[in-house]
């Protein structure tokens, strides 16, 4: 199963880093990251890999938003196919 | 990858626009139930909804959480009460009520529908107990929904059941009149009724439904508003088609959740039901999707026009979206649950006569509107009889739910997402004497159509 991560907010220093270590620690594996930072607003999307995870999917989607919260960014972790059905014929 | 500009516009959608998945309904068929002792039937209703329903909740929780996706409610539908309840008292159709109303609740859902009777030619038995049950049924219960269709473009217009529905309506108000008739916002009268309808509180599970079965009820009109503002200054056509390719993302999500449920609850997928379904909350109306599109109020002249256009659209770019369409499929105007709508019907710009004209292009009926308290019986029948009558005579289903509550001017609080209402004003003068010659008016011709 794969996910999107996605990350909105103001931008800072080791954004990428901080997101990346909790996915490695849960064995959730990037498969693509894409980011674009419009004057001060950062903005990233990462594709992973959750088949390894080593929690149930909803507890990392938890994991994510807490992470948000504390850096004052907002960070979705969301199944692809909601982004397929929306935006595939 | 994904495009980063659509995973932005989804979430867009979800965070600031209230894209929502507004119900997973499950229908459940009673007709295995049947039994000529009210406490077998109690029992055995009672056991086939917890068996069958037991995961509802948590399935639409678990998809809710790994999608990101909001499922506002999770609800059950079950056959009309009436088909199975032939025989029985009415004390005995009483307890019925309470047993749903029991189950409903210890499953966590909000409504449970299918309170329900088809009288559109006349009242069988069971139909005629279970009227006469309504308002004690749903003054007694917190989560019971009630609907009646009393006509139909095949069979014509049962006029003695529009009497008896003002006459019903009434009692409801009266017996809640401590809690702003809220019996009445729970009861339904239908011209048309679909049998697949996931929304309350017109749902039940249809004659020709399978023993199960999953519908999905889409919303969506704060996504629908924002995109047609984006649209700009364009023309009517671009606006339509604004509207198609915007109604065609939402679906795709309902259907995408539909398959979801079907799948993890062992439950054959029924429908997607294309409605725009507003909610109090600011930034969810469909009224301000007509005044986005131009009008200055909805209401003013030019709206009828405006949500023909809509309801058009929504569905030419929903029916795309998904392998099965049905329900009521349109766009709603409720005025108590919809900000853009109580705000028009507070400044005057919004009428009954105009939401009547507006009932005629679009998905449901006159819903949720208040009403004077003191609305004779026989002017709540003439305005049933008025929109059943542009439902059966264009084909298409209409229903009217109305509370009669305080006076014009007034505002009544029902809380949560069935809002609150200006009561409107209704005509003084009496429709008294042709309701009460009651009988038939007859199927309306289906050509000659001018």
């Amino acid at each position: 199963m794969k996910a999107v991560i996605s990350v909105t907010g103001r931008d800072a220093c080791g954004i990428i880093a901080k997101v990346s270590a909790v996915c490695a620690e849960k064995k959730v594996n990037i498969l693509d990251i894409s980011q674009t930072v419009l004057q001060d607003y950062f903005s990233m999307i990462m594709l992973v890999d959750v088949t390894e995870i080593t929690e149930p999917f909803a507890a990392f989607v938890d994991r994510m938003t807490r992470l948000g919260t504390e850096n004052r960014l907002a960070i979705h972790a969301m199944h692809e196919d909601i982004f397929n059905a929306m935006h595939r014929i | 990858m994904l495009d980063h500009r659509d995973i932005l516009e989804t979430i867009n959608m979800i965070e600031e626009e209230c894209l929502d998945i507004r119900t997973i309904t499950m229908g459940i068929s009673l007709f295995d139930c049947r039994s000529d002792d009210e406490d077998r039937l109690c029992a055995k209703i009672y056991d086939k909804i917890m068996f069958h329903a037991r995961d509802l909740v948590k399935t639409g929780a678990d998809i809710e959480k790994e999608y990101g996706i909001p499922i506002i409610h999770k609800r059950v539908a079950v056959t009309p009460v009436s088909l199975i309840c032939g025989g029985l008292s009415r004390a005995g159709v009483l307890k019925v009520a309470r047993t749903l109303d029991r189950a409903a609740a210890e499953l966590g859902i909000n409504f449970i529908g299918g309170y329900s009777a088809l009288v559109q030619k006349g009242c069988s038995n069971g139909a005629e107990t279970l009227i006469s049950a309504i308002p004690e049924a749903l003054a007694g219960t917190e989560r019971l929904c009630a609907s009646v269709n009393v006509g139909s473009t095949k069979a014509g217009i049962n006029m003695d059941a529009v009497a008896r529905m003002g006459r019903v309506i009434r009692r409801c108000a009266e017996l809640t009149a401590d809690r702003d008739a809220v019996a009445c916002a729970k009861l339904v009268v239908f011209a048309n009724v679909p049998e697949d309808n996931p929304f309350m509180a017109g749902a039940f599970h249809g004659m020709g439904e399978p023993e199960t079965v999953i519908n999905v009820g889409v919303s969506g009109p704060g996504v629908v508003a924002s995109a047609i503002r984006r649209a700009g200054d364009c023309d009517l056509t671009e606006i339509a088609e604004t509207v198609k390719r915007t109604a065609f993302k939402i679906t795709r999500v309902g259907q995408l959740v539909a398959k979801l449920a079907s799948e993890r609850l062992h439950v054959p997928f029924g429908i997607v039901d294309l409605s725009l379904a507003p909610t109090p909350a600011v930034g969810d109306s469909v009224a301000y999707i007509l005044e986005s599109v131009g009008l200055e109020k909805c209401g003013c002249p030019g709206t009828t026009a405006a949500l023909a256009m809509l309801n058009d659209a929504v569905k030419k770019g929903g029916v795309m979206a998904s392998s099965h369409v049905g329900g009521l499929s349109g766009a709603f105007i409720p005025v108590s649950e919809d900000a853009g709508m109580i705000a028009a019907a507070r400044c005057g710009a919004l009428s009954l006569e105009k939401l009547e004209a507006m009932t005629a292009v679009c998905s449901v009926g006159l819903d949720m509107i208040a009403i004077p308290g003191d609305t004779p019986e026989s002017v709540i029948s003439g305005i049933i009889a008025d929109e059943i009558a542009i439902g059966v005579v264009n084909t298409k289903t209409t229903a009217v739910r109305l509370i009669p509550v305080g006076k014009a001017g007034d505002t009544v609080r029902f809380g949560g997402l069935l809002g609150e209402a200006p009561v409107m004003p209704v005509s003084r003068y009496s429709p008294a004497k042709m309701i009460a010659r009651g009988g038939r008016i007859p199927a309306p011709l289906q050509s000659l159509k001018n």
